[in-house]
């Protein structure tokens, strides 16, 4: 048998019911593996040791009837997830200290459902960000090069499973930072429909785009923990009471004649030439597995990063206003006066990029400039929607790469903060459309670092996305690729 | 105050309601408990957590639209007005902003013998804040988010009110309004109807707006007249002196009987409003409207018009019996028992209103335990006009009642309090009077014609204070002219 934390969620789901395994021995071997990497990978802000172990016992102790799908099988949590009693920083000074004492609904799924919390994953501060350079705490480095970023935000949740420190993570997509990340890692992300998962305990950044997501490395995986996942909540009035498919029952279906559209846009001038072609590639593949594949357009693209930019801020200077120092989290000390608190706080306790961001939205939503900005964004908010759905009134799929470039080295647009935001320049619109999307590993460039496929569905119709990929995975092997990384973390040679 | 001055006064108040829970949340929404005893993550607003609307604030916000005639938005809108405060959690407010849930309805009231509608511009939903408390010995500012959360209704009238008479007589129609609807319990003193005004002064004639100032910090109906009137006072002045009225914020001092200038703020305020994006747009279809108006009591001023028509009550009686949903039902059900609405009227503002309020019952919003049921003093007034029982006995009857003495026809016969109306019982009496006080029966028929009341008095004594009054003074005449005189007089 291979090493249990080499297992992907199937595999090892396998080997727990077959009774060849038991959760007690791949949670150990799980966190051993994060024990003997992540010091070098930096992907994890809290490791819970005994938690994780207990949790294993208790579901041994369900053997011959696991809860789910995910009983037993050790899972990582981006860092912006509320785990109750378990520390959730944000990877902010902000909330350095702040332990919730509620999970966020997704976490108590998945606890129900009997996986394993093993820990908290590193990613931007407060989500903010396309490298994960922007957390308070460490640097999350690229398990295919350590000299590269991981992606952001959820770039510790994509370095985590790329690096066999855990078969599944959640991350959290707000403008792509599921699938970017998975598709620098080369992993899986699927960011699901909006409305289709609770966003309950998920410390807010930008409320109307974002959504929580798994990232794996198989599709499997993903359709495991969807099914998990998803689901009305009554403590969410953004999710949607809609019935959840068998995403697992469906998923062996035959394909039939899915149609898989190209947008033209998502092809042109600022996609890496060696993306573009492993994209193609991968296009190729679904036609030979069925697909019937033709040309589309999404003309109002051009102007998504903008509006993204525009919608994402206003809201998070809003949603970041709670962060005075008044009631938990960071306190500056020596205040002299209440204005002088909020001041202070703010300044010390979040990092620059929060920083830009919301005196962005502050602007965007103040008196006189409501209209031309905020206002305005909405209004090329729905245009793209309308992309979308004209477009899906021919197609099934729409297949695109899903960053323009493979993983970006460390510190080279730090300080280019719109060079920076063109890393999601591709996955943007989907959040703008709450449309549900899935990044796939599909090759690897001229450095051998990985490049993504990402697909994206129709509204609350995952299963198709999910079918596709799948079919893809079945037929390829680009998601068995393991990043060279020994015990100790260093890449080898 | 000059006739060549017109006051213009638009008022907004914040109603507190009456919801079990909160508006985002499951806490309880009550009055009373110890600080920050009904929290929890949403109402705190900590990371992560996420608002989910309470059905029920929707359809008190339903029922003061029908009431006011108000338009019903089928689709609004929750906002979010952005600023800091340490009782503020979130940092930011979630109120309605751009598409409240109701427009354009009004308030009616009586101005002398006309009736005056007062515009509404709107009526939106939001939620409280909590509440700062400065201690000044441990030199420590403590927040208490209980009322975070609560639920508020904003009412803000057209600037069409035009004496701080009129400012008061809405605020009491809208706050009748709402008791009657049970939405909130209208209490002043406790916050949970607060009111600003908006107030400035234009010449007469004008329909030119002048400059406004907004007051706050009233507390009490007086407090709101007193305030507008000190204002208006204090602006007229200000433009016969020819000095600019500004556009300020200013606070009502009862102390001092005056307004003044608020704190200057370190930067004007800018709320940032856009639409929340945690909450879906609030769609209110025809059937939840039709629900709501179905379950709409008789309002206040319609009640009002009724018992003058059905029961011929005099006009202040019916205002006064209106003044609350609960005094109206407890006498229109003691009027069913026993059809005598003017001496029930009577009873109920009388003894009723006297105990409840002596008792503190009207601090309740519904009083459900009176001090005598409805149809009790029904049965007590129809005692009366039945002749068992004289009015003074009644009222010793109510006091029996009151300490719990069961029914008015059981305390009657318990302690004898049947009238005498006898005629030889009362005859014996009578005679007996006249006999022991031969002296005074001499004096009456020489013309001290006061001593009258002394015999019925005398005769009412010997009887237990239970003789039939009229039968008595019949009686007694007669027995007092039968008898020999020692002169006719003509
Ligand atoms: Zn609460």
């Amino acid at each position: 048998m291979t090493d249990p934390f080499r297992l992907s969620v199937r595999e090892a789901r396998r080997l727990l019911d077959e009774g060849e395994l038991s959760s007690k021995e791949l949670t150990r071997a799980t966190l051993e593996r994060i024990h003997g990497t992540d010091e070098v990978l930096g992907a994890f802000l809290t490791v819970c040791e005994d938690l994780a172990l207990r949790q294993a016992e208790e579901s041994d102790s369900r053997r011959g009837r696991p809860l789910s799908p995910l009983d037993g099988i050790p899972v990582g949590v981006k860092d912006v997830i509320c785990t109750r009693g378990v520390r959730t920083t944000a990877a902010s000074r902000m909330l350095e200290s702040f332990v919730p004492p509620y999970d966020a609904t997704v976490v108590e799924r998945l606890r129900r459902a009997g996986a394993v919390l093993v820990g908290k994953l590193n990613c931007d501060e407060f989500a903010m960000g396309s490298s994960t350079e922007n957390s308070a705490f460490r640097r999350t480095r690229n398990p295919w090069d350590r000299e590269r970023v991981p992606g952001g935000s959820s770039g510790g949740s994509a370095a985590a499973v790329a690096a066999r420190q855990c078969p599944l993570a959640l991350g959290t997509d707000t403008g792509g930072s599921i699938r970017q990340p998975a598709a620098l890692c080369g992993v899986v992300g699927l960011k699901p429909t909006y409305g289709r998962v609770s966003r309950y305990g998920v410390v807010a950044y930008a409320s109307s785009l974002e959504q929580v997501g798994p990232i794996a490395r198989e599709v499997w995986d993903c359709a495991a923990a969807l099914g998990v996942l998803a689901g009305h909540d009554p403590a969410d009035a953004t999710s949607v009471p809609r019935e959840v498919p068998d995403y697992l029952g469906v998923l062996e279906r035959p394909l039939g004649r899915p149609r898989v559209g190209l947008p033209s846009e998502y092809f042109g001038d600022g996609i890496d030439p060696v993306v573009r072609d492993r994209v193609l590639s991968a296009v190729e593949v679904l036609r030979e597995l069925g697909a019937e594949v033709g040309e589309t357009s999404l003309p109002h693209t051009p102007y998504a990063v903008a509006c993204y930019y525009l919608v994402a801020t206003a809201e998070a200077s809003s949603n970041l206003a709670r962060y005075d120092g008044i009631r938990y989290g960071f306190r500056a000390p020596d205040a002299k006066d209440l204005l002088d608190l909020y001041c202070r706080t703010r300044r010390l306790g979040f990092g620059p990029e929060v920083k830009r961001r919301i005196m962005l939205g502050t602007y965007a939503l103040s008196a006189g400039y409501y209209e031309a900005y905020y206002l305005r964004a909405q209004k090329v908010r729905t245009l793209i929607r309308r992309d979308f759905e004209t477009a899906f009134s021919r197609y099934d799929v729409l297949a695109t790469p899903t960053s323009p470039t493979s993983a970006f080295p460390l510190g080279s647009r730090l300080h280019d903060p719109l060079q920076m935001y063109l890393s999601d320049v591709l996955t943007i619109a989907v959040n703008l459309a709450g449309l549900p999307a899935i990044s796939l590993p599909c090759g690897f460039d001229d450095s051998g670092l990985p490049v993504g496929l990402q697909l994206v569905g129709r509204p609350f119709e995952e299963e198709t996305i999910l079918r596709l990929g799948h079919a893809y995975q079945s037929a390829t092997s680009w998601h068995r690729a393991e990043p060279p990384l020994d015990q100790r973390g260093s890449t080898g040679g | 105050m000059s006739l060549a001055w017109e006051p213009v006064i638009g008022l907004e108040v914040h109603a507190e309601l009456l919801t079990e829970a909160k508006i985002f949340c499951g806490c309880s929404a009550r009055f009373g408990a110890a600080p920050n005893e009904n929290t929890c993550p949403v109402c705190l607003g900590l990371p992560g957590v996420l608002p989910v609307p309470n059905g029920k604030v929707v359809d008190f916000a339903l029922r003061l639209g029908l009431a006011t005639n108000s338009r019903i938005a089928r689709t609004s809108r929750w906002a979010r007005k952005n600023y800091f405060y340490p009782d503020l959690p979130k940092g930011y407010q979630i109120s309605q902003y751009e598409l409240p849930i109701c427009e354009g309805g009004y308030v009616e009231i009586d101005v002398g013998d006309a009736v005056r509608r007062i515009g509404l511009v709107r009526i939106h939903m939001e939620e409280d804040t909590g509440k700062n408390i400065h201690d000044a010995r441990a030199d420590a500012s403590l927040v208490d988010f209980n009322r975070s959360g609560v639920p508020l209704l904003e009412i803000v009238s057209a600037p069409e009110l035009r004496s701080p008479e009129e400012a008061g007589a809405y605020l009491r129609a809208l706050r009748t309004l709402l008791r009657y609807l049970e939405i909130c319990d209208g209490n002043m003193e406790e916050g949970s109807f607060r009111c600003d005004a908006n107030v400035s002064v234009r010449p007469a004639g004008s329909s030119e707006l002048g400059v406004k100032v907004e007051v706050k910090n009233m507390n009490s109906f007086r407090a709101v007249e007193r305030a507008l009137a000190y204002e208006i006072a204090r602006q007229i002045d200000a433009l016969e002196s020819g000095e600019p009225v500004v556009q300020e914020t200013r606070l009502w001092d009862p102390e001092a009987e005056r307004t003044r200038p608020m704190r200057r703020k370190e930067y004007a305020h800018d709320y940032r409003y856009f639409p929340d994006p945690d909450l879906p747009p609030l769609r209110v279809d025809d059937g939840w409207i039709d629900r709501v108006r179905a379950d709409l009591p008789e309002l206040p001023r319609t009640r009002r018009d009724r018992l003058v028509r059905q029961y011929g009550l005099p006009r202040y009686d019916a205002e006064v019996l209106t003044a609350r949903k609960d005094l109206a039902d407890f006498f229109e059900e003691a009027v069913r028992e026993h059809p005598n609405p003017k001496a029930i009227s009577n009873w109920t503002m009388g003894e009723v209103l006297r105990v409840v309020r002596e008792r503190g019952l009207d601090r309740e919003l519904v009083i459900r335990d009176w001090p005598v049921p409805p149809r009790s003093l029904a049965r007590l007034v129809r005692l009366v006009d039945e002749g068992k029982i004289s009015g003074k006995i009644a009222k010793q009857v109510f006091e029996k009642m009151l300490a719990g003495g069961g029914s008015p026809e059981e305390i009657v016969e318990a302690e004898g309090l049947v009238q005498v109306s006898d005629e030889s019982e009362l005859e014996r009496a009578i005679r007996e009077v006249l006999a022991s006080h031969a002296d005074k029966v001499e004096e009456y028929r020489a013309g001290k014609e006061k001593l009258f009341g002394f015999f019925v008095g005398q005769a009412m004594k010997r009887l237990g204070g239970k003789a039939h009054p009229g039968k008595l003074n019949e009686l007694l005449r007669r027995a007092l002219s039968a008898a020999p005189k020692g002169e006719e007089r003509p």
